[in-house]
């Protein structure tokens, strides 16, 4: 079992927090022109790389708040944590970031901050 | 009378206790034994060795080792009300009353009708049930019976229940020292001198490892073992340390957290009811070190599984531990220095050593001088080439022996015997190295696989780390323990390393520790077969077996062990696994490091069942929700369904009334009176903040931000691939505040997703959720009478009912009490649900019970709750829905906003496939026999006589009898539904009924204009 570092509460065991999968994959502002097969990679295409993993995790039966870790799926080593909205800052969650196929595809291009409707 | 102890010696240097005897049964028959004796050694005291049959073939099996590593000694204990199979007599200590039986025989264990298995043996061969049963499968159905029989390990009681009470406990540590030899208590007492928290942890009844047997040398000045009894006695007074026995450290893994098995009242013969019976510990360890020791390994020679022959290191033990002379007529079988000790010990302790039969040629060790000086005989470059006997060995054949070509050079020499002790060398116990992916390197010199030391998280010492010898052990762990302190002392500012640390001194026999690997001995006789040669005594794989699987075209060391099950199951290889890799090797031609080896699983030796579910049983498995009115329910007779967690009335069925009348009852009652319904556990989530509406805009297909203020909205949640997740009415109560109810079971999901969408999708939002379900009680009214009930219950202004349209909500007072009403409806009645704060929910309920009497107010639980939204035709999200329904696939169109820039899930229902026709669609079905309920989950067909396999049209979602309007209703999700309204089609029934015969219509079955919901 991991042992997770909390941003906010420190050290915890794994079985307090749920793995939510992939990190960075930006959603499509919805006025896109993307195909149906552009769009399925945002909606469907998830990574599974051996070695260096970019992960969002949420400590779920603590603060409940969410966060990034870079992980090797090798050793299990948990590389580095940062927040959400951010960029990793170790070398290898950078190059784990630039390396990722979905920098270079269409429905990450589509993807820019929702525009507000309500005032 | 029990039967005398003629095994146990005069001498009284063990460490058992002669003057308390201990009385307990094996096999229906009593015998005496001494306190510390372990059920192994009490058995040995009454020259027992026979304790079992083996696994595969149902041969005689005895007593083989003398601690965790015993293939053979699976015994069964009876308690007064269960019983506990594969227990192993060689770690189970005595007490008085101990019930034990022999296991894998039938009928007795001398007579085991089973074991012309092993006459067979040659059609048993590895693989053979992969082989036999292959063809034809269906064939199967009937072996499995017979097969399930002969096969397995022990029996489970027939009754399941166990009574102990089993705990988990949670720990944290400095350091782990895993196994209390003298390695382990050294570098405990330098870690503990640290001021660092330590555990140390033994798997035996008291720390002191292998000390605890050899008493052979001295440690500064004084006899070993008091050495470490004053280790022990400083480490035990000292606060930073727990010292553990009986405590198995049976897994080890990520990030070090560790898993310990503590038996606490097992070897107890009174049980004191505080205690448990088991406790398991989950550690989490900042370093560990492992002084797990050491496992000797036996020779594989024909017949070497025969009763009466045994480890030389068990037999050593059995004499120093336990004055316990395990034969008196012993042959010594080895290929190194060690096993002289046991042939000096077996002498001085009275037996007769007949010969010492050394594989290697020209051994120059001053124990064999010593040996040959007392006149015992040893044979240097021979070897037992076989064991006869048939329910104990009787005889062995020795011949010279040619270790280069792997055969005997003369003819034998048959010599006659009650005992062999073998050893074949020792394997460092690397299970917890290898359990966390540690690489094991081979040793040429100790013949050994060693870990390699290379985390900054664990460490091997001693005999673990295949530093045999007793004095460089002690230096290691001194040197280990210190730099592990070292380490801990830059993290933690508690911890500081002393600076004088004495390496212990030993005087100890000078020793040869480099064995001469012999993998197997080949007898060179063509009627003895390698065939009983066994390798892995309790999974009955034999040399042969792992022969025959290299000719068979497995190669790689995994797909043998897989293919002969050599070194899987409870034992995880523990005597057996570098000697099958020793004979694949060879039989490969390869050497050991080419081959490889397999990897060790946790746990290290079988932990209860009962241990790993702890005190998670039974009431305690998973926590039950009841709301605040739960005990009127249960006053008035209600049956509760469990929906989620949550305990909800079900129905209320009155004297004489079956299940169907009292729904029909119930229904009948709000449709044309009222019904009151417990509606607490709806999930209820508050949210504030300036983007409030923009984000539940977001969230929701339709349109919330033109909600005004006092107004509800039903609404339609999607995940991002435009499926219906979740459903639920929201009310805006201010500019900046918003009431959101959610379905039962979903609240905890719908909070965790919205929370995520906030934290990572829409960090700018400024919006803030609090799960408030628990903090309201809620009773839904509805019904015909259900507005003068409110009427009549109102304590201040009762004109605002008057004035109430629907989908609106009052902010209120009700009986005194502070209340939100919502004229809502899932009934399709005049309804309004009444939210109390959560205390005043029973006082809420019991008065407009009260005051609804004299307008005929019932109360209805879940299923009436269904009937009459069914009728209605309104879904239930979980029911309806399964992940793969759309709002369009629900015929909801009117649900989802054309108008909005964007909700989740807005994009996926633009996608091709989600407009395909032939998507499965909500429609009703109207059986033709009114009286005939279609079972749920159901398949309808257009034909029911196609031929096999007929095509699916669908699945019925939803079903009931619908006492208003005297027919039974249903709901499906068919193929194209939508435009299948007026067909017929036939739900086949299972056990050759009939099947059920439908029209598709509409679901919605009653008041199709809403009028009486609008009022």
């Amino acid at each position: 079992m991991l042992k997770i570092k909390c941003p906010i509460c420190g050290n915890r065991d794994e079985t307090e927090f749920s793995c939510g999968g992939e990190a960075h994959i930006a959603r499509p502002l919805v006025d896109n022109k993307l195909t149906d097969k552009a769009f399925s990679e945002y909606l469907f295409m998830r990574d599974n790389p051996k070695g260096i993993f970019l992960e969002r995790w949420c400590h779920t039966s603590g603060c409940r708040r969410w966060f990034n870790l870079a992980r090797d799926t090798i050793s299990h080593e948990i590389i580095e944590v940062y927040p959400i909205g951010q960029m990793p800052k170790t070398a290898k969650g950078k190059k784990s970031y630039q390396a990722n196929w979905r920098r270079r595809s269409k429905a990450e291009a589509a993807s820019k901050p929702a525009k507000r409707i309500v005032k | 009378m029990s039967p005398k102890q003629s095994h146990r010696l005069r001498a009284n240097s063990g460490a058992i206790n002669r003057q308390k005897s201990v009385q307990f049964t094996f096999d229906g028959k009593k015998y005496t034994g001494f306190e510390g004796d372990t059920l192994a050694s009490a058995l040995l005291a009454h020259g027992m060795h026979l304790v079992g049959r083996s696994f595969k073939y149902h041969r005689p099996r005895g007593i083989f080792g003398c601690g965790s590593e015993e293939p053979n000694a699976l015994i069964r204990v009876i308690h007064p009300s269960n019983a506990e199979p594969n227990l192993r007599a060689t770690q189970l200590e005595i007490y008085d009353g101990l019930v034990a039986e022999s296991q894998n025989r039938f009928p007795s264990l001398k007579i085991d009708f089973l074991s012309v298995n092993s006459f067979f043996a040659r059609f048993f061969p590895a693989g053979f049930y992969y082989k036999t049963f292959m063809w034809p499968a269906s064939l199967w159905m009937f072996y499995e019976k017979f097969i399930r029989q002969a096969a397995g390990l022990g029996r489970v009681s027939k009754d399941h229940h166990d009574p102990d009470r089993y705990e988990h406990k949670y720990a944290h540590c400095d350091l782990l020292v895993a196994g209390g030899g003298a390695s382990g208590l050294q570098a405990a007492l330098v870690a503990a001198n640290s001021g660092a928290r330590v555990i140390i942890a033994d798997e035996q009844s008291e720390l002191g490892g292998w000390l605890l047997t050899d008493n052979n040398f001295n440690i500064d000045q004084k006899p070993a073992m008091d050495w470490a009894s004053n280790v022990i006695k400083k480490l035990r007074s000292m606060p930073n340390v727990s010292c553990l026995v009986r405590t198995t450290v049976a897994a080890s893994m990520d990030d070090n957290f560790i898993l310990m098995a503590e038996r606490v009242t097992e070897h107890l013969s009174i049980k004191e009811a505080h205690l448990p019976k088991q406790r398991l510990w989950k550690l989490r360890a900042a370093k560990v070190i492992l002084a797990t020791g050491a496992i000797e390994r036996p020779l594989i020679f024909s017949g070497n599984d025969l009763p009466g022959i045994m480890l030389s290191s068990a037999a050593r033990s059995y004499i120093f531990r336990y004055d316990v002379l395990a034969g008196t007529r012993a042959i010594i079988f080895t290929n190194n220095d060690d096993a002289y000790y046991t042939a000096l010990a077996i002498h001085q302790a009275g037996g007769f050593v007949r010969c010492v039969v050394d594989l290697r040629d020209n051994p120059k060790s001053q124990i064999i001088t010593t040996l040959r000086k007392l006149g015992i005989d040893v044979r240097t470059g021979h070897a037992v080439t076989a064991a006869h006997g048939t329910l104990h060995v009787a005889s062995v054949d020795i011949a010279k022996y040619d270790t280069e070509n792997g055969a005997p050079t003369l003819d034998a020499v048959h010599m006659d015997c009650n005992f062999l002790a073998m050893s074949g060398g020792l394997n460092p116990v690397v299970h917890l190295h290898s359990q966390r992916k540690g690489r094991l390197i081979w040793d040429d010199r100790t013949s050994c696989y060693r870990p390699e030391n290379k985390s900054d998280e664990w460490v091997s010492i001693g005999s673990a780390n295949g530093t045999f010898q007793l004095g460089r052990a002690l230096s290691e762990a001194t040197k280990v323990a210190s730099s592990v302190i070292t380490k801990l002392t830059s993290e933690n500012k508690g911890i500081m390393l002393q600076e004088t640390i004495a390496i212990p001194q030993t005087e100890e026999n000078k020793q040869n520790w480099t064995p001469l690997p012999v993998w197997l001995v080949q007898s060179g006789q063509p009627y003895i077969s390698d065939k009983t040669a066994f390798v892995d005594f309790q999974n009955d794989a034999t040399a042969a077996d792992i022969k025959l699987a290299v000719r068979e075209g497995y190669h790689s060391v995994e797909h043998v062990k897989r293919y002969t099950t050599t070194g899987m199951a409870t034992d995880q290889g523990k005597t057996s696994n570098i000697n099958a890799i020793g004979i694949l090797a060879n039989t490969l031609n390869k050497s050991i490091a080419e081959t490889g080896t397999t990897t060790f699983r946790p746990p290290y030796t079988p932990t209860s069942i009962g241990a790993i579910a702890g005190r998670n049983i039974g009431s305690l498995f998973a926590p039950v929700r009841t709301t605040r009115m739960h005990s009127w329910h249960k006053a008035n007779g209600a049956t509760f369904e469990h929906v989620g967690q949550w305990m909800r009335a079900w129905y209320y069925p009155r004297e004489e009334e079956d299940f169907q009348q009292t729904i029909n009852r119930e229904v009948h009652a709000t449709r044309h009176y009222a019904g009151l319904l417990d509606a607490s556990t709806l999930g209820k989530i508050d949210v504030k903040g300036p983007d409030s509406a923009e984000f539940l805009n977001r969230v929701y297909t339709n349109n919330f931000a033109t909600l005004p203020i006092g107004k509800s909205r039903y609404g339609l949640m999607l995940k991002e691939d435009g499926m219906v997740f979740d459903d639920g009415v929201t009310t805006r109560l201010s500019e900046d505040h918003f009431y959101m109810t959610t379905t039962s079971g979903g609240a905890a999901g719908v909070l965790a997703w919205l929370e995520e969408l906030l934290q990572t999708e829409w960090q700018d939002l400024k919006v803030y959720l609090t799960s408030v379900t628990e903090q309201w009680s809620v009773a839904s009214l509805s019904g015909p009478n259900a507005k003068s009930i409110l009427k009549a219950c109102m304590s201040e202004d009762k004109t605002v009912v008057d004035d109430f349209p629907f989908m609106t909500m009052k902010d209120t007072f009700i009986a005194g009490i502070p209340a939100r009403i919502f004229r809502i409806s899932f009934t399709g009645e005049m309804a309004f649900e009444i939210n109390v704060p959560a205390r005043y929910g029973l006082a809420l309920w019991s008065y407009l019970m009260r005051v609804g009497k004299e307008f005929k107010l019932t109360a209805y639980g879940t299923e009436a709750m269904h009937v009459l939204r069914a009728e209605k035709g309104f879904i239930i999200v979980g029911q309806e829905t399964d992940g793969t329904v759309t709002p369009y696939d629900l015929d909801m169109h009117w649900i989802v906003s054309k108008k909005k820039a964007d909700f989740i899930g807005k994009r996926a229902l633009e996608r091709s496939s989600m407009n395909e026709p032939q998507r499965k669609q909500l429609v009703g079905l109207l059986t033709d026999d009114p009286n005939k309920i279609i079972p749920e989950g159901a398949h309808a067909v257009l034909d029911p006589d196609q031929k096999m396999p007929i095509s699916m049209l669908g699945h019925v979602s939803s079903s009931y009898y619908s006492p208003n309007l005297k027919h039974s209703i249903a709901m499906a999700l068919l193929k194209g539904g939508l435009n299948r309204k007026g067909q017929t089609v036939y739900i086949p029934m299972l056990d050759g009924q009939e099947p059920i015969k439908a029209k598709i219509v509409d679901p919605i079955f009653f008041d199709k204009q809403g009028d009486r919901l609008r009022g």
